[in-house]
């Protein structure tokens, strides 16, 4: 009953994807029952699956297609408290998805491939989340890797969806060849790729390589869960539909990373340097990706950062050997998040711009978009772990983790020995931790403050009694599908903290480690959110006081406190690049949003709006916006080198080999026209040839004789 | 008698055929040379035939036949060197160069030649046109 | 080389250097022919070709008789003199060939043609002499008879001497066919 339910959730999407697809173009009426109805139903199957499994237990079955011959592949299923918790995350987080989308991209000329890929890209997850079996699930990772480059370049008129979509695509398979290789490392060593298998050979010491196979398989994750070295496709995966960004970036494909190390986490307790690695990974990953969110001006790229970090702090409880507390942070990050973008795609929508810039320079988009403002106060609450939101729950569980293995009693949930994990790791992790929560506390009031609530410089009674403000009109009352999805993620995001608080909730469910936060991490963990909130908040008045002073200062006293307080040329997103984005929005046509967005870039370029990031960050602010010319490095490290090797190819097939094919072309083609020329109809040359050649074999003849 | 007499005066007779046929123009003297080619191979089997002495008298015997085949051979051969003349209008080889391969532009024209009549045939046939004309004959008829 | 040579030659009892009343006559006709034959092939005027050819081919009949094959010399008269090259004369006639010199009588093929006739001549002469230089015969039984011809003929040849007959109907049927003026035409 239970694996009738289970394998049912997977295929549901799959096969509303596949009539989806087929049905797009012959009739449009069925597209969206096709998308929203299986994907709800596959989490309403979701939940049903989780709850009839129930705590504490697990299932396994697994049935072998055809035999390969050496290690054998099994469509196998493995049910347990992490796989099913984690599907009814999926199948909320994709529901809502869908049915915002329905609103969202509802003039979308490609509005169904869009949902069908959406369909497919849940079922891949599905897969991911219920499989037992390693060469299975890589068989979901990569269709959501697929899929995943599909939606980023949604909009593939623009350049910028195209270059980020194979920038995507490009940096997680970098990351996926390795992975492969740890797979394939990680059955030779078990003689089987069935997890259950690969868990029971590192309880018994078989694995004979686990620092090996560990980093291997680090590789992928890094690749798909955007850490350090790997995470740069993230903030410009942005440039898909904001649905997209909620469901794969937020909730799904980027969990699947932590997920996998959830699961196989006991051949990572093997080694502790892969430990080691993890937890330098995910600290870098935290702080970096905190203060990169700190400095940009985009609202998406904001979340994307904002993601990157808390993937980090995921990892970092990974590293400790708690994944009580991994997936813990998991669920909730994964419902406040997909909440904060999907509420952001109705800020962009009402303030047709993602720039939080020209967003400041709004007086009213707070009253025109109330759904969108309070749900986004209680996302980013979450996300900032102030303390009855589910954030600073899962958050706090993470750094107890961190300070237990910091003190040399981990808490692996009998996973492994508590010595597997050193110290340096719990310290590692918990520094970062406690320092990026005080940064995303830091860039969560930013954005709030700023987007929501600059006071203009611009008095406000003109910017209201001007009817042919771009927007004004617009987007004042979002479609309900656009909306209510708010209010159902708003739910989890800010009660299901409170699920880990006794050990037969949530923690039933999973290893059973206690998941509420111990007294010091706690008050740690609150002040120094309440610290992050409190400097940004004055920094902003600061900002806002300079501005206001600049109007009436000096110039070069206005040239001074502007400069202190306001974003440098250059950092501020560009407005013209997420147009064709707001040309889906429903009741704009593509050109009425370009106007839009072209007069919000003057507006952010006549006005100067204010802006903490320069105070908090000084002169980080330059180098935190472009992500600490990462891209730049590899650009230059990579790129550049493969595009000269590619010229040089370029260059080898078409001046050197090209030349010799065409020499075997035209040599062929003189001759032809020599032997031509000897073709000119006259029977006494041909006789004259005819003999001469005769005379000379006789003539060889004789002198051979 | 030496035999190398004959052989020799064969083998030039031969020769001398040859250049006949390799360079003569008109094609009755080609034919001439190749008689005396032919004759040139008659000379040699007669004097084997002398030489050897075979009951069989075998070079005597193809000598005759050869005379018998050349002969057939000069009227056939003139025969259809006459049908060519006809034909073509001039019995010099070097002028009949049907054979010859010809560049593609310079057979264009002999397209073209042909073409009018195909064009007018084509006309003929298709009722399309033959209605157009029609009805502006039809219109050019009133007025 | 030529002491081998003079030894070989003068074993058979025969030299080049004292030749017979037969040999000395067949090198002057022969030369008569070989003229002849030249002037055939290179003369500009087309009915003196056909002319010298009647030379050419009277001599070789003279050498068919030294060479004691009577039979064949006069086949070689009445056919070769007597109907090949009426026969030729009529085709330059009908071909309406000029009567006269007629400068472009060879054509542009005529050094190659040279070229190729001067080598097999010095290839066929130096194999022919090569090969042949101590050959003897004997002519002095008449072996080239009408008797013995006919006898030969008629006793071994007569498969072969009917189907030559039937070729040369075909080839009578193809000569009228191919120079009949069609009615068309006409």
């Amino acid at each position: 009953m239970t694996l009738t339910l289970a394998v049912l959730v997977p295929l549901l999407p799959f096969l509303g994807a596949l009539a989806g697809l087929a049905a797009g173009r012959r009739a449009p009426g069925l597209v969206r029952p096709l998308a929203v109805l299986p994907t709800i139903a596959s989490a309403a199957l979701a939940v049903a699956v989780a709850c009839d499994l129930g705590t504490g237990r697990h299932l396994d079955a697994a049935t072998r297609l055809t035999p390969t011959g050496s290690v054998p592949i099994d469509l196998a299923v493995h049910l347990d408290g992490f796989s099913t918790l984690l599907a009814v995350l999926v199948g909320v987080v994709a529901g809502c998805v869908q049915i915002y989308s329905t609103s969202y991209l509802r003039d979308d000329p490609r509005y169904s491939s869009y949902a069908a890929l959406v369909s497919l890209f849940t079922a891949a997850m599905f897969l991911v989340l219920y499989s037992g079996d390693l060469i299975v699930l890589l068989v979901g990772w990569e269709v959501m890797g697929i899929c995943s480059y599909f939606l980023v370049g949604h909009h593939w008129e623009r350049g910028d969806a195209r270059s980020a979509s194979i920038k995507a695509f490009l940096v997680t398979k970098l990351g996926d060849i390795p992975f492969l290789f740890g797979i394939f490392a990680l059955g030779a060593d078990a003689g089987t790729f069935r997890i259950s298998g690969v868990l029971g050979a590192a309880t018994t010491g078989q694995l004979h390589h686990p620092t090996l196979i560990a980093l291997l398989l680090l590789c992928g994750v890094a690749g798909k869960s955007a850490q350090f070295p790997l995470h740069t496709w993230l903030p410009d995966a942005m440039a898909g539909p904001t649905p997209v960004s909620a469901l794969i970036h937020a909730a799904t494909m980027v969990a699947a990373g932590i997920y996998l190390v959830a699961r196989l986490l006991p051949v990572f307790l093997l080694s502790s340097a892969a430990l080691v690695v993890i937890a330098v990974m995910a600290a870098v990953t935290m702080v970096g990706s905190a203060l990169c969110a700190l400095a940009q001006d985009d609202i998406k790229r904001v979340l994307a950062y904002s993601t990157v970090g808390q993937l980090g702090y995921m990892a970092g409880a990974l590293a400790t050997g708690d994944r009580d507390a991994a997936v813990f942070h998991l669920l909730t990050h994964g419902a406040f998040k997909a909440l904060l973008f999907l509420a952001a795609g109705v800020v962009i929508h009402a303030a047709h711009t993602n720039s939080l810039t020209a967003m400041s320079r709004m007086p009213d988009l707070r009253r025109r978009v109330p759904d969108a403002y309070w749900t986004m106060t209680i996302g980013l609450l979450a996300l900032a772990g102030i303390p009855p939101f589910s954030g600073f729950f899962s958050k706090e569980s993470v750094l107890t983790a961190a300070e237990h293995a910091a003190h040399g009693e981990a808490l692996t949930g009998g996973l492994g020995p508590a010595t597997a994990v050193p110290t340096s790791v719990g310290w590692i992790v918990l520094v970062a931790g406690l320092l990026t929560g005080l940064l995303t506390a830091m860039y969560a009031t930013r954005l709030w403050l700023v987007a929501f609530r600059s006071a203009s410089p611009v008095p406000a009674d003109t910017a209201q009694a001007d009817p042919a403000q771009p927007g004004a009109a617009a987007g004042t009352a979002e479609p309900h599908a656009m909306r209510w999805p708010l209010w159902l993620l708003a739910v989890p995001a800010v009660a299901l903290g409170l699920a880990g608080l006794h050990t037969t909730w949530l923690p039933s469910f999973l290893d059973g480690i206690s998941l509420t936060p111990s007294g010091s991490t706690a008050i740690l963990g609150t002040c120094v959110a309440l610290a992050g909130v409190l400097v940004s908040y004055t920094a902003w008045r600061r900002a806002t006081a300079l501005v206001l002073d600049a109007a009436t200062a000096s110039p070069t006293l206005a040239a001074h406190e502007l400069d202190e307080s306001t974003r440098p040329e250059g950092t501020a997103a560009e407005p013209r690049e997420i147009t064709a984005d707001l040309a889906t929005v429903p009741g704009r046509t593509f050109t009425q949003a370009l106007a839009d967005a072209d007069s919000a870039a003057a507006a952010a370029s006549t006005g100067h709006a204010p802006d903490p990031a320069r105070l908090l960050l000084g002169p980080l602010l330059g180098p935190a916006a472009n992500g600490f010319g990462l891209d730049r490095l590899y650009a230059a490290v990579f790129v550049r080198p493969v595009l000269a090797a590619a010229q040089l190819v370029r260059f080898l097939d078409r001046d050197v080999i090209e030349t010799y094919v065409a020499g075997a072309a035209g040599a062929p083609r003189l001759l032809g026209a020599a032997v031509r020329r000897a073709q000119n109809g006259n029977a006494q040359t041909y006789l004259s040839a005819l003999l001469a050649g005769a005379v000379v074999l006789a003539v060889l003849v004789a002198v051979v004789q | 008698m030496h035999l190398a007499y004959p052989a020799v005066l064969a083998a030039l007779l031969f020769c001398v055929g040859l250049y006949g046929v390799l360079a003569r123009r008109n094609s009755v003297l080609v034919l001439m040379s190749v008689e005396l080619m032919l004759n040139a191979v008659n000379l040699n089997l007669v004097a084997f035939d002398v030489w050897l002495r075979d009951t069989l008298h075998a070079g005597q015997a193809l000598t005759l036949f050869t005379i018998t085949i050349a002969a057939a051979e000069i009227g056939l051969g003139l025969a259809i060197v006459l049908m060519v003349f006809r034909t073509q209008g001039t019995a010099d080889i070097d002028r009949l160069r049907e054979l010859a391969d010809r560049p593609a532009d310079q057979a264009l024209p002999a397209d073209a030649d042909a073409d009018p009549d195909l064009a007018s045939d084509l006309a003929a046939a298709d009722p399309d046109t033959a209605s157009l004309t029609g009805s502006a004959r039809g219109k050019a008829d009133p007025a | 080389m030529t002491a081998v040579l003079a030894a070989s030659l003068s074993s058979q009892g025969h030299s080049f250097l004292t030749p017979t009343g037969v040999e000395i006559v067949f090198v002057l006709v022969g030369l008569a022919v070989l003229g002849a034959a030249v002037l055939t092939v290179t003369t500009s005027q087309l009915v003196h070709a056909a002319l010298w050819l009647v030379v050419a081919l009277g001599g070789l009949a003279i050498e068919y008789l030294l060479l004691t094959a009577e039979f064949i010399a006069w086949v070689q008269v009445l056919i070769y003199l007597g109907s090949v090259v009426v026969l030729v004369l009529f085709g330059l006639m009908l071909t309406k060939a000029p009567i006269g010199r007629s400068p472009d009588a060879d054509s542009g093929n005529r050094w190659v043609a040279l070229g190729v006739a001067v080598v097999a001549a010095a290839t066929l002469v130096t194999l022919v002499v090569d090969a042949f230089r101590s050959t003897w015969m004997d002519l002095s039984s008449g072996g080239g008879s009408t008797g013995a011809n006919g006898e030969v003929l008629f006793r071994y040849w007569v498969l072969p001497f009917e189907a030559l007959s039937v070729l040369l109907l075909a080839a009578l049927v193809g000569a009228i066919v191919l120079s009949r003026r069609h009615r068309e035409e006409g």
